[in-house]
């Protein structure tokens, strides 16, 4: 079955947890995750609502391969009206804590309501009880669950929280579990902090059983494995470099946004990237890298595990940071290091713990230090105003506003607002680098064109994890598109999207992609799950699902008029590298994407795609 | 040949396989609070080590139990305890010195990695080699090859 047809529904205002049966008729039409979450939010929750209301849901939500030995699955996605952005949300976490969430027994656990106290979520196997949390406010994310499992006197609990991002309001904080894998984007932590949820901790001994073919199953897993096992990308690449494999690749073809995406190609790439995180520091000898890590289930392991330099000077009073933790990934390293013109690796290193310790989104945080950065250097924000200098490419600025944001401090209070927020106050909205109040990810689209698209149309705001056609552009995965023109990128972006849909929903990372096709996850599922989970059940369920998204966020209020760039990438030509002279054809791309869509010229789906989808 | 579990934990990632497989092998599900293999992740050293029975010649185990419940696999070296045998009084656990029995509050009997009977599901699952089923003499051998060749460099280095 994969499922265990289970859902916890938590009323934070009444302060109850009640068990019901899981409604299966939906689980066959959205599988898990991503889209059967999705699926619940929608028919509960108005679109209009305010994201920091108690009418606002937030769910937490396992896929069917969650908790098994298919590779990746670990993951959980926590779905919610994001806070950042007002539109559907869904952020993604590996770690341990979705397999736990599983082997308690449950599918998914739906938070309502709001407490009137600061209180967490305790669950043990069939047991669930909210229980105070006086004490764990104010508490950072490595704090929280360190606390928590010494009073649980349980080692082997498994905790997601917010940290002080998350209490503080800041609008891109996300949820951390397993101190420094997170739900990340679009503010799912600023939610759970409306809610004074600080954490949920989980002990699972029931596991993950119901396997509809444990025979079929373990032998389209290990076929599967075998696949990611025999793949240069997921057997070399990632172990070996991370994400951060990309960087020095996505700069060389000018597509790495530097200083704000005036620039698309940063001097200080090489000091920033994955090899250089395998070198030796001058100061101590050491490389920042220590290891490579998996998330459970996982047999790729891209995870960084980093030690900080001891004498730089982030860190040289601070021995509490001088451990092994969680290390810089590709999207991090560019937000934090190229975004603003700063080339510090270990600055860089440790504005990525404040992130992982105090909960909020290195992407969001460190595009927006860019664009507080360029208002600095236009004359429009000054010294007086941020409390320091800042001029683009300073290590110190970066490292002194990560504190100040993590804590609410001064103008760090107003970087918690994000750049779209920010910009506006001051009166430079277009400086704002995002669609839908996201900031962009890694990846320029003057560059990268179907990457554009992409960005403009993710039901999420600004996203590389909703239609990754940098796969096909770049690394000819599938097959290799030209990145420099807009042609055939309607129709590529949109079968990214529908299949990373079903990969969202089914309880394992979206890096398989890098190796595995629907067809290699598909085998997996159908000896999981009842059903029949055939190639074509499973392509329908993910265009379902981005249609059903889009259907909210046009409820929502947002029109064809939000599916668009910042003006810079549409006016502004790249300077150098070999996009120099290109601006990002969305207006070209738009309306042959809503044809292949299905759907009208201002972004509706046409009735006949709704029902071709049984919408 | 006797084989043995041989575990290289640099080579470890902390994914878990092995905890699945063990526990599927053994019970049909996938829940790692059954395993019989344990990875414990040392985060602040970054650090991941699995860890399970070694097999002792001489065991602890098998010593201390008053019921004769844990008898040795002649094909394998594996102690194997024997379910419809083991009252649960957990001697065994206070026995051995690296806490590789366990007692299954569920099922009221201890249990212990008994090799599968010759092919271990973690060695199996594990992508990385950190778990490898070998020549029970040479459990070092991979070790001592890769110390060797740094050896020789040294000495071409100083010659």
């Amino acid at each position: 079955m994969g499922w265990t047809k289970k859902v916890l529904r938590v009323d934070l205002t009444k302060g109850t947890c009640k068990s019901e049966p899981l409604n299966m008729k939906w689980a066959q039409e959205y599988l898990g995750q991503r889209g059967l979450a999705t699926k619940y939010f929608i028919e509960e929750v108005d679109p209009k609502v305010d994201p920091l209301s108690p009418a606002n849901k937030m769910i937490m939500a396992t896929g069917p391969l969650t908790g098994t030995m298919a590779s990746t699955g670990g993951r959980y996605s926590v779905i919610t009206k994001g806070a950042l952005t007002g539109a559907i949300a869904c952020s993604n976490s590996g770690g341990y804590f979705g397999a736990e969430m599983k082997f308690a027994g449950w599918d998914m656990v739906i938070f309502e309501g709001k407490s009137p106290k600061p209180v967490y979520l305790a669950i043990e196997d069939d047991k669930a009880e909210l229980r105070d949390a006086a004490h764990l406010w104010g508490k950072s994310v490595w704090q929280t669950e360190e606390i928590i499992k010494k009073t649980h006197q349980d080692p082997q609990t498994r905790v997601c929280s917010i940290g002080r991002a998350g209490e503080n309001g800041v609008m891109f904080a996300c949820i951390v579990n397993d101190l420094h894998r997170a739900a990340g984007r679009s503010g799912v932590g600023t939610v759970m902090g409306s809610k004074n949820l600080k954490a949920v901790a989980i002990r699972g001994t029931k596991g993950a059983g119901g396997i509809r073919d444990g025979k079929a199953f373990m032998k389209a897993t290990t076929a599967a494995k075998k696949v990611l096992a025999e793949n240069a990308v997921t057997s070399q690449g990632l172990p070996t470099y991370g994400t951060q494999v990309l960087m020095n690749v996505i700069n060389e073809m000018g597509a790495l946004p530097t200083r704000n995406h005036r620039d698309v190609q940063f001097e200080g790439a090489r000091k920033i990237s994955g090899e250089a995180m395998h070198e030796k520091r001058p100061t101590d000898g050491k490389a920042n890298l220590v290891t490579n890590a998996a998330c459970f289930g996982c047999t790729i392991a891209c995870g960084r595990i980093s030690k900080i330099d001891e004498t730089h000077f982030s860190v040289v009073n601070k021995p509490e940071y001088w451990g092994a933790t969680g290390g810089l990934e590709y999207e991090a390293a560019w937000a934090l290091g190229a975004a603003n013109g700063v080339g510090d690796l270990e600055a860089l290193t440790y504005a990525n713990m404040l992130c992982n310790e105090e909960g909020f989104d290195p992407i969001t945080f460190g595009a927006t230090v860019g664009a507080a950065m360029e208002l600095y250097d236009l004359g429009i924000l000054k010294q007086e105003q941020i409390g320091m200098d800042a001029p683009f490419g300073s290590a110190q600025a970066l490292v002194k506003l990560a504190e100040m944001t993590a804590k609410g401090e001064g103008f760090g209070k107003e970087l918690g607002l994000g750049s779209a927020r920010l910009c506006a106050k001051y009166g430079k909205p277009e400086l704002s680098m995002g669609v839908k109040k996201q900031e962009f990810p890694a990846y320029d689209s003057r560059g990268i064109q179907g990457m554009g698209l992409a960005y403009a149309t993710s039901n999420r705001g600004a996203c590389h994890l909703r239609g990754y056609t940098v796969a096909s552009e770049v690394l000819g995965i599938p097959v290799k598109t030209d990145p420099l023109v807009t042609e055939g990128k309607a129709d590529l972006v949109k079968a990214f999207q529908d299949a990373t849909s079903v990969f969202d929903s089914a309880g394992v990372c979206v890096f398989t992609t890098f190796a595995w096709t629907l067809a290699d996850l598909q085998p997996q599922l159908d000896a999981a799950c009842e059903g029949g989970w055939s190639m074509e059940k499973l392509t329908a369920v993910g265009e379902r699902i981005w249609n059903m998204e889009r259907l909210f966020n046009n409820a929502a209020g947002f029109t064809a008029k939000d599916d668009d760039l910042p003006p810079r990438l549409k006016t502004e030509p790249a300077k150098t590298g070999p996009a120099k002279g290109k601006v990002n054809g969305i207006d070209k791309m738009r309306p042959e994407y809503y044809k292949a869509r299905g759907w009208d010229d201002k972004g509706v789906p046409t009735k006949e795609t709704l029902q071709r989808l049984g919408l | 040949m006797q084989k043995s579990l041989s575990i290289d934990a640099n080579k470890c990632t902390g994914c878990l396989q092995c905890e699945m497989a063990c526990s599927y092998e053994n019970y049909g599900v996938f829940n790692i609070s059954k395993s019989r293999i344990k990875v414990f992740n040392f985060e602040h050293a970054g650090r991941m080590v699995p860890y399970t029975c070694t097999q002792c010649a001489e065991a602890w185990c098998l010593h201390a139990c008053p019921v004769e419940a844990i008898k040795i696999d002649a094909a394998t070296g594996a102690k194997v305890v024997n379910d419809a045998t083991c009252v649960g009084c957990k001697v065994c656990t206070i026995a051995c010195p690296f806490g590789t029995v366990n007692y299954v509050a569920a099922t009221g009997k201890v249990q212990k990695c008994d090799l599968c009977g010759g092919d271990p599901a973690c060695a199996s699952a594990c992508p990385t080699g950190a778990i490898t089923y070998v020549d029970s003499n040479w459990t070092g051998l991979d070790k001592m090859q890769q110390w060797a060749s740094k050896t020789d460099t040294q000495s071409r280095a100083n010659a």
